[in-house]
């Protein structure tokens, strides 16, 4: 044997792992740049006054708590809109529907708008929710909006957690005499619950966060006052972020980070507890 | 409940749950509606060709100019840019998580790159205009940082959690029998994973590659941000651009509904919607390939 070819493969399979590893750092040690830069610069800004006030001087003082509460209202309103849908769409999927034309063509769509450009989710949204039901800019139009943006999130999510449970639970439950939906609602729906609640956590994270398709369907400037109805504009964090960094001159740059850092926070919490969540399943789940 | 009662519930629910199961394909179709309710007008005035391949992007002149070779050109450069970036780092990492990290390391790293899809593209942009910006400009002493290179970094960290996580699936998918067969005849863990491993996922790879390219071209916040939008046909990356989902997000706020340049930014969505559902659509079948190829074994 080749003594020398042997050395070359082994140097081979080092440079191989070194160049695989470094470009693993490359892609994770930015993401922990960024959040050490934010959390270091942002964290001087946060106190409960910038959480809960209003913004004072063209948004140079002051707080954050009309476009934190506009947020809160669009992903709440995104959610009880996108979940249930979202969750019967799985369910037609993985209970109901056979695999032929029909179903391949619901798979596909939902492909498709897991790929749509938040960008055209906002221009569809103003086409029909802002002007054709003459909504006008308002938090039901950027809800709405939103909900459509994040459905395929749950309903993918959903499909997963109910193909998850075995299909012995259902021919036992069927067996025993109750009827198609009684054993989905008892014997399926609460096993495939934290993979449901999973894809729910994601989906408000990306809805929390998103910015485009909320440009143009209620996000304002600046408001003086809290929304009070469902038909109003409102400010929103995401929205505010890009305002303060791009569009208002010398915001200092304590506010913005600060701002960041807020916005950062929510979304990751909520992806961390989705990551928990779906982890502590899928250790307990022993079928 | 008697039987009669429970079949009608039966009876209603089931048509309630297909009702919502086709809610999906009646949404993309009201979106492709929509889009085109809004921006075919544009077609009255300006001609197809005009449109795409115009070289002027002038909406608020007098009369205005509607020609999004620019943006695409734009959006091209950017995206063409994060890919030479992303593939390479993304797929030597994907096959890092996959074949070579230890168990526990390589959890935190899949939860490490599932918190960077989570970032908002607005914070994103936020810190690319804040330290890319001026570490382009003094390195290639330009007039201003924000760039088609600035955006094509961006972006190629955008693309990355969807490229790795994907690949890495497809990577994971391939059955041990191949590995074992391989190192079996003596292949070093290299060559196994080059030769065998490699090819053998090349179908959820290229899924993934285009994921993540289907995701740069539609991003459009942290895009903005960092490209110094010039809707100016591009000649070098340390250029300012502006992509085809910018100009929409810039410009949409100060047109007038119902004019032509409102119609123009509709119909550029229409661009956009083709694309990707072209892209996603071809993903999707190297997906099922994939999958395929697992369940035969």
């Amino acid at each position: 044997m080749n003594f020398k070819n042997i050395k070359n493969v082994r140097i081979q399979e080092k440079i191989a792992s070194a160049v695989l590893f470094s470009s693993t750092v490359l892609v994770v040690l930015p993401v922990v740049l960024i959040l050490a830069v934010i959390v270091v610069k942002g964290i001087g800004a946060i106190s409960w006054e910038f959480l809960f006030s209003m913004p004072r001087n063209g948004m140079n003082a002051g707080g954050i708590f009309p476009a934190l509460l506009g947020t809160l209202y669009l992903v709440a309103g995104a959610i009880l809109f996108a979940l249930p849908l979202g969750l019967l769409t799985a369910i037609y999927l993985v209970e109901y529907a056979r695999d032929n034309f029909l179903s391949r063509l619901v798979k596909l769509a939902i492909v498709n708008l897991a790929g749509v450009p938040s960008v055209v989710y906002g221009l569809f949204g103003l086409g029909i929710f802002v002007t054709f039901f003459h909504f006008g800019a308002s938090i039901i139009a950027g809800s709405l909006t939103l909900g459509i943006m994040i459905l395929p999130v749950i309903i993918t999510a959903s499909r997963e957690a109910l193909e998850s449970v075995p299909k012995s639970f259902r021919v036992v439950s069927l067996s025993l005499g109750a009827s198609k939906w009684q054993t989905i609602r008892h014997s399926v729906l609460p096993h495939a619950l934290p993979g449901i609640l999973t894809g729910t956590i994601l989906g408000l994270g990306r809805a929390a966060g998103e910015t485009a398709p909320i440009l143009f369907t209620v996000a304002a400037f600046y408001l003086p006052k809290l929304p009070t109805s469902i038909f109003d504009q409102t400010m929103a964090l995401p929205y505010h972020l890009y305002v303060i960094s791009t569009q208002v001159p010398g915001i200092s740059e304590k506010i913005r980070y600060g701002t960041a850092l807020v916005l950062l926070f929510l979304v990751l919490v909520l992806n961390l507890f989705a990551i928990i969540v779906r982890s502590k399943f899928r250790k307990r789940k022993k079928w | 409940m008697n039987y009669r009662a429970r079949k009608i519930k039966e009876y209603i629910i089931e048509k309630i749950i297909f009702l919502s199961g086709v809610t999906s394909i009646i949404v993309v179709l009201l979106i492709f509606i929509f889009l085109l309710k809004e921006g075919l007008s544009l077609f009255s005035t300006v001609s197809l060709k005009d449109f795409l391949l115009g070289r002027n992007w002038y909406p608020i002149s007098n009369p205005p100019q509607y020609g999004i070779l620019p943006l695409i050109l734009g959006s091209l450069l950017v995206t063409v840019g994060a890919a030479v970036i992303s593939i390479p780092l993304g797929v030597g990492s994907a096959l890092y998580i996959a074949e070579i990290a230890p168990q526990r390391t390589r959890e935190i790293l899949k939860a490490g790159i599932e918190l960077l899809a989570a970032i908002p593209s607005v914070v994103i942009g936020f810190i690319g205009l804040i330290t890319l910006g001026p570490l382009i400009r003094n390195l290639f002493h330009l007039p201003t940082g924000l760039t088609a290179l600035s955006g094509s970094v961006t972006l190629a960290f955008m693309a990355m959690p969807t490229i790795v996580s994907i690949a890495e699936d497809a990577i994971t998918a391939v059955p041990r029998q191949y590995r074992e067969a391989a190192t079996a005849m003596g292949a070093t863990r290299w060559q196994t994973t080059r030769r065998i491993v490699a090819i053998a996922a090349r179908p959820g790879i290229i899924a993934a590659l285009m994921l993540g390219i289907g995701r740069v071209i539609g991003e459009t916040m942290a895009v903005m941000m960092v490209t110094g939008n010039a809707a100016l046909i591009p000649h070098s990356l340390l250029q300012p651009v502006r992509t085809l989902t910018a100009t929409i997000a810039a410009e949409m706020g100060e047109t007038v509904q119902g004019g032509s340049h409102y119609a123009a930014l509709f119909a550029i969505g229409i661009v956009l919607f083709i694309i990707t559902f072209i892209i996603n659509g071809v993903a999707d079948i190297y997906l099922h390939k994939n999958l395929k190829k697992k369940t035969k074994k």
